[in-house]
């Protein structure tokens, strides 16, 4: 039989420090896309009993590591980490997207300037806080941006765009350490 | 040019598909006729002023959205979601 090796979607690409950020990919577990059938209010309930966060407000994230719900545009929330109760399904559209997505992690003094150079949204703690998130673009890729910490955020883009990603990022990462 | 997503907040130009005339959301029924079909499909005004235009926050929430722009001075008065546009045209017919 074939033995078929799982490849992480930057495998081989990641980790890279420059100056004082790193950029590194992150291994999130599962994702599972949420549209609810109508009202969000059932689907939040049930998943609230189930992975202990609740449907989150437009640009908000709700949980934390290992059970993370995040806004994923209109009518959509992304949950992370846990495999999703089949309960959720009578509330909604449940589609696992595990595989689709390249999950990066950016993180150190000066990460958002890094992003400044790519993304037309103002990421700066004054206006962007932890918990906070967007979909945006990174360069012309369609993203997911989400706030974890101060200097610490989390990007996602299509998986097929991750050495797109991670080009980018490190040309933008070079030229802020570059600025010492 | 800014354009301010009801979901999303104000947001760079780049992040939005333009689509055009939002007059496509007043679909003719299936039998009213060649002449209607044929306004619905092909033909436009071309105003001097102001203008109402669908746009999709493609690189945001995805939302379709009705957007009132003047043609002359490329102010936008107002963003509204497609979808309470169309249902509110659905309630009033
Ligand atoms: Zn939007």
């Amino acid at each position: 039989m074939v033995e078929l090796i799982q490849i992480s979607p930057c495998a081989g690409l990641l980790p890279i420090t420059l100056g004082s950020v790193t950029l590194d990919e992150q291994d999130v577990g599962r994702l599972t896309s949420l549209s609810p059938f109508g009202d969000a209010s059932d689907l939040s309930a049930a998943l609230e009993k189930a992975h202990g966060c609740t449907w989150p407000k437009p640009n908000r994230s709700t949980g934390k590591d290992g059970g993370r719900c995040i806004w994923f545009g209109r009518d959509e929330a992304l949950l992370i980490g846990p495999a999703p109760d089949m309960g959720l399904a009578k509330h909604g559209a449940v589609v696992d997207q595990s595989d689709a997505w390249a999950v990066v992690s950016l993180a150190g003094p000066g990460a958002v300037d890094v992003l400044a150079r790519l993304v037309p949204v103002d990421l700066r703690d004054a206006a962007f806080k932890r918990g906070h998130t967007v979909r945006t673009q990174v360069m012309h890729m369609n993203a997911s941006i989400t706030k974890l910490g101060t200097d610490h955020l989390m990007i996602m883009v299509f998986r097929s765009m991750a050495g797109t990603l991670v080009y980018d990022l490190k040309g933008a990462m070079a030229a802020v350490a570059s600025r010492g | 040019m800014r354009i301010d997503c009801p979901m999303c907040g104000s947001r760079d130009r780049r992040e939005y598909y333009y689509q055009g005339g939002a007059v496509m959301l007043a679909r003719p029924a299936p039998d009213a006729g060649e002449a209607a079909w044929d306004d619905y499909l092909h033909l436009r005004e071309n105003p001097a002023g102001e203008t109402e235009e669908l746009w999709q926050h493609d690189g945001g929430c995805g939302a379709w959205l009705v957007v009132t722009r003047d043609t002359v001075s490329h102010e936008i008065s107002n963003v509204a979601l497609a979808e309470d546009v169309k249902r509110a045209m659905r309630k009033a017919s």
